[in-house]
């Protein structure tokens, strides 16, 4: 794929037309989940309800494990999968201390101290990757 | 005619509207946000415009995957608030100002800004939080203080309109509701931002010094403000800071020369820097 001007930006997944694309039905089920009925029925039976949603097994598995990174490299945008995490009972401050892998309490330690800064943040090459 | 006496930028962090829903804004987390927009209120009141023009983004409430206007303008009647997963916020409708509304669209498309038309669209935080902080609590079996006329603005999937564009576009939207025979008071509202990110890895970015300088740039230099550019927006003010493109269609339909008599900047609001300005059309 060629290389995009924003792919440089460490640990951060910009939501193009591309992510929307391998992400659609993914992103569809988790919108899904906005209403009450959708998500009694999710809650009800997970593996019935995600037969309606024809995503990958690699997304489909994601979604049952909650690897909220994971869904996120598979197309997934955070406005989605945060409906999912609400579902769950896991608002969007608690979501990212699980993303960051910092855990909850010392994510909200950070942002209350300011949160995290730009300087060491703004190039993959600062976070030793390519 | 119409006159836009005034715009607003303001953040819309849902975790604010919770807040205020819950009776919590007294505690130590919340307070200072909270005293920050006091004087807004006090301003608001002493305003008391007729319309507001509310510049906002959609978080995939009234439009999911399946259609991604770039601009989309509230022409329907009513806006009822959506459950956006955690159930409706205990707000009141928005109520629009139709004939308004209409007469902006159909400028704006005459002017070569093809605009979505909406006439059935449930809002979110990105509305209603805005319209919060800025008048206080309205029970749900009240009214708000104003008409409201949305507009919606695609900033979940890359890209979002650029600030250049969104710049003039506020502008067409300024000769718009200035050329609307009734005499209204109106006041422009764009929200979002500030700098946050809150998704993957880097989870948790803000740049205060960087997002000090756009409400400088607010003021006294809103074009240079304009050409900022998508990058800039991703790298320094994280993947969600672009939703900062949206003042500068509030600062757009004001006059080059503005003053400005409120600002507000806060750490953290939940992921998110907060910030508010208020700037008067001299």
């Amino acid at each position: 794929m060629t290389k995009k001007e924003y792919d440089n930006i460490p640990g951060t997944i910009v939501f193009d037309a591309d992510r929307s694309r391998e992400g659609y039905h993914l992103n569809q089920f988790c919108i899904s989940l906005r209403l009450q009925k959708n998500r009694d029925a999710f809650n009800e039976n997970e593996e019935v309800y995600l037969d309606s949603y024809p995503m990958s097994r690699q997304q489909r598995e994601a979604v049952l494990l909650r690897d909220w990174n994971l869904l996120l490299e598979l197309g997934g945008n955070i406005y989605y999968t945060s409906k999912l995490a609400a579902n769950d009972g896991i608002n969007f401050q608690n979501l990212a201390g699980r993303m960051t892998g910092m855990g909850v309490d010392s994510y909200r330690e950070m942002m209350i101290k300011g949160g995290r800064s730009i300087e060491g943040n703004r190039d993959k090459s600062e976070w030793g990757e390519d | 005619m119409a006159k836009i006496m005034a715009g607003v930028g303001c953040s819309h962090v849902p975790a604010i509207g919770v807040a205020m829903d819950t009776g919590i804004t007294n505690d130590d987390y919340w307070k200072p946000i909270f005293d920050g927009f006091n004087r807004s209120r006090e301003w608001m009141k002493k305003q008391n415009p007729d319309v507001i023009f509310l510049v906002y983004n959609d978080h995939c409430t009234a439009f999911d995957a399946r259609c991604i206007p770039t601009f989309a303008l509230g022409c329907g009647a009513e806006f009822h608030p959506a459950d956006e997963g955690w159930g409706p916020r205990p707000v009141p409708a928005v109520k629009n100002h139709q004939k308004m509304a209409s007469h902006i669209a159909q400028y704006l498309v005459l002017n070569e800004f093809d605009i979505t038309i909406m006439n059935e669209m449930e809002v979110d935080h990105g509305l209603t939080v805005p319209l919060s902080v800025m008048f206080g609590n309205i029970k749900q079996n009240e009214e708000w203080p104003a008409l409201v006329i949305p507009l919606c603005v695609n900033v979940v999937q890359y890209p979002a309109p650029t600030g250049n564009r969104c710049y003039n576009l506020g502008k067409a939207i300024r000769s718009a509701i200035e050329s609307y025979e009734e005499d209204l008071k109106v006041v422009i509202f764009g929200t979002g931002g500030m700098s946050h990110q809150l998704q993957y890895k880097r989870a948790g970015l803000i740049n205060s010094e960087w997002d000090k300088r756009f409400l400088d740039l607010m003021t006294e230099d809103p074009i240079a403000a304009s050409q900022i550019t998508h990058l800039e927006y991703l790298r320094e003010t994280g993947s969600e800071g672009i939703e900062m493109v949206m003042w500068l269609i509030m600062r757009g339909a004001l006059n080059e020369n503005v003053t400005e008599v409120h600002r507000h900047y806060h750490v953290p609001a939940s992921n998110t820097a907060v910030g508010h300005i208020i700037l008067e059309n001299n």
